[in-house]
């Protein structure tokens, strides 16, 4: 309910705010899908460190959805990006599956880093340039320069709202207690008859999703995609949203996305050489102070 | 009795390296009994119950559920099969709640697993609710797990095995690490709420016990194991008597 206050809000805020704000909003939003994914593992148990892996997915292939197959509906685009990072991801569930902690971590990252050596390799899809694309419409209507900037960031607002709505659904739902079942104790869930390897394939599917709608979100605002986006830096990035958000609430992602939008964008127009050091201090902060994270902030324990 | 057994072991045998663990375990259980695995350390009592619900593969032999070979199946399958076990040192979901533990238990025993279904249904609420009064951890229900005592630990892990109605409950020393006051209530606890199972479904229960005084009063058969092997298997009062099982699991002197 708050949730969607809040996504009715933002999209009429956004009438009234600078353009500099909605694109700092907008990739806030757009890349806290892919850390939503995240948070969906972490609930699991264990953490990708290769996300950037399906954001590139799903970037690439609403760049090329969009100047190979003449598809320029951003909604189209957006889900295309999302169900392509879905599909390439779905054959490596099962084995992903089968590991936990540092390991999974590791092939995650693995698995990211050959997307992106071939990305670099690959002539057709611009090499280590990556490509522009133009100005996507949407549902039937072409955007004016003066207008694509708010459609986008309402598109990506509104998907951001209704992805964390499903999210808490899903978190809330039986399934959403299993994930955090397994986490706890998988010997257990298999010795109730549930399966432990089905719900930590679910999640990794599921954050692929999200992650290649992000990715296609923030192809369309940006307008240009390059193999970056499955560099481990990238990657770095979702995992540092998702830790600063902790694995109880869906809006902190959003909220810590944000924060680290601005803390990027502030510093490195303001001492460009070490935002990165400031981005340090915080996580060092929030790990000290805020274990579970910003999200810990607002919800309570329930039991006790 | 008569009709097909609930759980029949046939030349059942496992060995781990040099050590057999079972050997040529012959063994029918009928529906509704109660039976008691005695044994010292080692004996291969949980071996048997491992192999049972499917976390060991024997090397010869095979068990059948209710006249259905269970040998070759994943302990997941088995499990949904109508087989449930408790452990020794119980299993629990230590960050949840004592609450939060039976919903999962009984959302994963009525394969009712959903992406949108919300796990504090009112419905589940109920139901999980009424396991816990039955096992007398109602006044738990919010608690953290990983704050709980090992007593109420062990109901739960229990009551949690319980809320699929498995044809089959096989309780790994349920009575372990519980002071000696507290044994025979607790036991009373268990069997009082497996009594409610019984009148709907006849649940059979295999259970793990060291205590011999337990044994006696909650058993109606023993089967005493010994190096792999079953050397008893009886009445309590007989089985009990017999020289192997004072000899080799009561450790009595006997001339």
């Amino acid at each position: 309910m708050i949730g969607m206050l809040f996504t009715v809000v933002l999209v009429l805020a956004g009438l009234l705010m600078p353009k500099w704000l909605t694109f700092l909003v907008t990739m806030a939003a757009a890349q806290g899908l892919v850390s939503l994914g995240i948070l969906l593992l972490m609930r699991g148990g264990v953490v990708s460190f290769g996300q950037g892996m399906v954001f590139a997915l799903g970037g690439y292939a609403a760049a090329l959805g969009y100047s190979r197959l003449g598809l320029t509906d951003a909604l189209g685009l957006t889900l295309l990006g999302g169900v392509t990072a879905m599909l390439v991801a779905a054959p490596f569930a099962p084995m992903l599956a089968r590991y936990r902690g540092i390991f999974f971590a590791m092939l995650t990252l693995a698995l990211s880093m050959v997307i992106y050596g071939l990305l670099m390799k690959i002539e057709l899809m611009g090499g280590s340039d990556g490509f522009n694309i133009g100005r996507p419409t949407l549902l039937g209507q072409t955007l004016s320069d003066a207008r694509v900037g708010y459609v986008m960031y309402s598109l990506t607002i509104v998907t951001a709202g209704v992805m964390a709505l499903l999210s808490r659904v899903y978190f809330d739902s039986t399934r959403g207690l299993l994930t955090v079942a397994v986490r706890d104790n998988e010997l257990r869930v298999e010795y109730l008859g549930g399966s432990v390897r089905q719900a930590m394939m679910i999640n990794f599917i599921l954050a692929a999703f999200a992650g290649g709608m992000g990715g296609a979100l923030v192809v369309m605002s940006l307008g240009h995609i390059d193999p970056n986006f499955s560099y481990w830096t990238t990657s770095g990035e979702f995992v540092f949203v998702a830790i600063l958000a902790g694995w109880q609430s869906v809006l902190a992602v959003f909220l810590a996305s944000t924060v680290l939008e601005v803390v990027r964008s502030f510093s490195s127009s303001y001492f460009p050489n070490t935002w990165q050091l400031a981005l340090g201090l915080f996580l060092l902060f929030v790990i000290r102070f805020l274990t579970r994270g910003i999200g810990s902030l607002w919800i309570k324990e329930n039991r006790r | 009795m008569s009709g097909t057994p609930m759980l029949r072991a046939r030349g059942v045998g496992i060995r781990f390296g040099a050590v057999v663990a079972a050997a040529d375990i012959n063994i029918e259980i009928m529906a509704g009994e109660r039976v008691s695995l005695i044994g010292s350390n080692g004996a291969g009592k949980t071996t048997f119950v491992n192999m049972i619900t499917g976390y060991l593969k024997p090397d010869a032999g095979q068990i059948e559920l209710a006249g259905r070979d269970i040998t070759p199946l994943e302990p997941r399958t088995i499990t949904r099969l109508g087989v449930a076990r408790s452990f020794q040192i119980p299993q629990l979901f230590d960050e949840l709640s004592v609450l939060e533990n039976m919903l999962v238990a009984t959302a994963c025993h009525d394969n009712r697993l959903s992406f949108w279904e919300a796990a504090r249904r009112p419905a589940a609420i109920d139901r999980a609710d009424a396991l816990l009064r039955r096992f007398r951890l109602d006044e738990h229900r919010a608690r953290r797990v990983a704050e709980l005592p090992g007593g109420v630990r062990k109901l739960l892990d229990i009551a949690m095995a319980m809320t699929g109605q498995p044809k089959l409950l096989l309780l790994d020393e349920p009575t372990s690490g519980v002071s000696a006051d507290e044994k025979f209530p607790m036991m009373d606890i268990i069997m009082g709420a497996l009594g409610h199972e019984t009148s709907a479904g006849k649940m059979t229960v295999l259970f793990v016990e060291h205590d011999m005084d337990i044994v006696e009063r909650y058993a109606d058969r023993v089967v005493a194991f010994y190096s792999g092997r079953i050397i008893a298997d009886g009445v309590p009062k007989v089985a009990l008597a017999t020289d192997d099982v004072r000899r080799y699991v009561t450790g009595e002197l006997v001339q």
